[in-house]
């Protein structure tokens, strides 16, 4: 008995479980990625920001102060306030949360829906495949922010809205590049053998194909977040997205659009505040798709 | 060549189908009467029936649908809900500034996208790549508004510099270089970021084929390897890829027109949506998507001539 034990340990030494040694190669080569290593850190500080920043801001992002209108960045007010005197600081670390949460949200429901779409459409092949991506070609043929600018206009102007907008807007990318991947591993192999011990097509789908196109999603999904943080803040600058008093860093940079010749920290900061979190998800996707996707390297 | 130009027509008309569809069904989606939205807020309950009657909803849907791509190729695209004009007539004179707004930013962004990726790519590892790269993930993580008003700020309002004040150039307007200058800048700036960094791996991608090594072999000198060998093939996947930053400029045109005042068809867009007029929003996505629709085939075509190796047919 121990014996057998102490034989099985050996074999397990020789031979390591090769999901771990995946896992250890990938994290091996993301941490050698300088721009995967800075974006990841700025990405968990932000995260962190979102999270506990609200409760130590030094004012309250609503509190209007008409004696400190439009003054510039000091001691009391690091960055200064804005037109009905609010210290902008105190909005820019509560806006951190909303600018996440739009990422985030607007691109789980894009893909989600994306990769669903793109699955579905590769794997099945035929009518169905062309019906869904000629649906995807006509998603596309509106250029850019304006399908999100559409889908609000419809919907009317909100930041849920947005999410949805933006999310939508991103459901081609994902169903492009996952039908891609798909109708690669579908030619695989190990495929026909599932499919020949009798595996339903529901199984082999999200038991065999979807962790096999897991790496460009992931990657996908990491740009997206940066694209989608730069639609919806646009939108809510054009007054389409978050309504005031809402700290969303657009709208902030709206406001400021107005005292450009008084008080141009008022529409500064929000857009560095935007560059800095987008440039952090750019970085880190960079990293990840070098370490993921070695043919999508340079 | 003109089979494949003909056999490209024919593809985009399932496209262009689905987005009359699409731009049909949008009235239909919004929560509410459509007689209603399409004859104003402010309309007498008499005025709604009579809109109803006219706009023919209380035909099936099909029938409507029909009408509505009939009124599209005549160039009938209903009348404006703020002050009753037609809006086609609305939206003519909006496309010029748009359209140039676009075409000058792509050619911008080409220019400067094109040129910093070659650097880039030659100069693999040194410093100046890696600054070519820098700048180019600022630019792609800037939103293009607040680069306008940042531009605004340093060019337009300006400040002094030894006795010099920077404000050479005008925040609003389109039409003299001194109006147009900023907002290119804005809209192209993104894109060149873009550009810059697929010429550059697409460049060195190239630059390790057998054939470049021939080339080189042989005793081509550096420059004509770079520029008339790798740079022609490396371009093809480029070619594409403007297309597609056409279509995104487009749409950010509707931004950078709204920072600069421009009056071009993004600007009608947001003013519509805000005052509900929804009949020239509905026209004027339509027009938006035809329009990337037609950059997209001509990028195709041009696309097959630079490409000999892909057969057009």
């Amino acid at each position: 008995m121990r014996e057998e034990i102490n034989e099985s340990a050996a074999q397990a030494k020789a031979a390591p479980n090769p999901r771990i040694v995946k896992i250890k190669n990938f994290w091996k080569k993301l941490t050698s990625s300088k721009s995967a290593v800075i974006g990841g850190i700025l990405i968990i500080l932000f995260v962190l920001i979102a999270f506990i920043g609200p409760y130590f801001t030094p004012y309250s992002p609503f509190d209007t102060d008409t004696s400190n209108r439009l003054v510039g960045p000091s001691m009391e007010h690091w960055f200064g306030t804005d037109n009905y005197g609010r210290d902008i600081f105190s909005r820019i670390i509560h806006g951190m949360s909303i600018t996440l949460y739009v990422g985030f949200f607007s691109v789980f429901i894009g893909m989600t829906v994306g990769v669903l779409f793109g699955i579905v459409s590769g794997y099945y092949g035929g009518k169905v495949d062309t019906v869904i991506m000629r649906f995807m070609d006509i998603l596309l043929a509106f250029p850019g922010i304006l399908l999100a600018l559409a889908i609000v206009a419809v919907l009317g102007s909100s930041l849920e809205n947005v999410i949805i907008a933006v999310g939508i807007f991103s459901v081609p990318v994902f169903a492009r590049i996952v039908r891609g991947s798909t109708l690669a591993v579908k030619k695989l192999e190990y495929i026909d053998a599932v499919k020949a011990l009798g595996a339903t097509d529901g199984r082999i789908i999200f038991k065999h194909i979807l962790p096999n196109v897991a790496s460009p999603i992931i990657v996908q999904a990491t740009l997206s977040i940066a694209t989608s943080i730069l639609s919806a803040s646009g939108l809510s600058f054009i007054g389409m997205g978050a309504q005031p008093p809402i700290p969303e860093w657009g709208a902030m940079l709206s406001d400021g659009r107005n005292y450009m010749y008084d008080a141009t920290h008022i529409a500064t900061i929000p857009g560095l505040a935007i560059v800095v979190v987008v440039l952090a998800f750019n970085l880190f996707g960079d990293g990840l798709r070098d370490a993921l996707d070695p043919k999508m390297k340079n | 060549m003109f089979t494949f130009i003909v056999r490209r027509l024919l593809q985009t008309i399932p496209v262009l189908i689905g987005v009359t569809i699409l731009t049909f069904g949008m009235m239909r989606l919004i929560p509410g009467d459509p007689a209603q939205i399409m004859a104003g807020e402010s309309a007498s309950p008499e005025q709604i029936e009579l809109t109803r009657e006219r706009l023919g909803l209380n035909d099936p849907l099909p029938v409507q649908y029909m009408d509505y791509v009939t009124g599209i190729v005549t160039g009938d695209l209903g009348t404006s809900v703020r002050n009753g004009r037609p809006v086609s007539g609305e939206i003519a004179p909006r496309l010029r500034p748009t359209i140039e707004l676009a075409f000058y930013s792509t050619l911008l962004s080409v220019l400067i996208g094109v040129t910093a990726g070659v650097i880039a790519a030659v100069r693999r590892g040194k410093l100046s790549d890696s600054l070519i790269m820098l700048f180019a993930l600022f630019g792609l993580s800037m939103p293009n508004f607040w680069l306008g008003l940042m531009l605004i700020q340093y060019f337009a309002i300006g400040f002094d510099v030894g006795g010099i004040n920077t404000g050479w150039f005008l925040a609003s307007g389109w039409g003299t270089w001194q109006q147009m200058v900023l907002p290119v800048i804005t809209l192209g700036t993104a894109g060149a970021a873009i550009i810059a960094r697929m010429t550059r791996s697409s460049m060195l991608e190239v630059i390790d084929q057998d054939y470049i090594r021939t080339a080189r072999a042989k005793g081509v000198k550096e420059r004509v390897v770079v520029y008339r060998h790798a740079l022609k093939n490396a371009l093809i996947p480029v070619v594409t890829v403007v297309g597609l930053q056409f279509g995104a400029l487009l749409g950010g045109a509707v931004l950078t027109e709204t920072v600069f005042a421009i009056n071009g068809l993004g600007r009608l867009m947001v003013d519509s949506i805000n005052a509900r007029d929804f009949p020239i929003v509905q026209s004027g996505v339509l027009v938006f998507a035809f329009l990337f629709v037609l950059v997209n085939i001509i990028v195709d075509i041009l696309y097959g001539f630079l490409n000999k190796r892909i057969d057009l047919n």
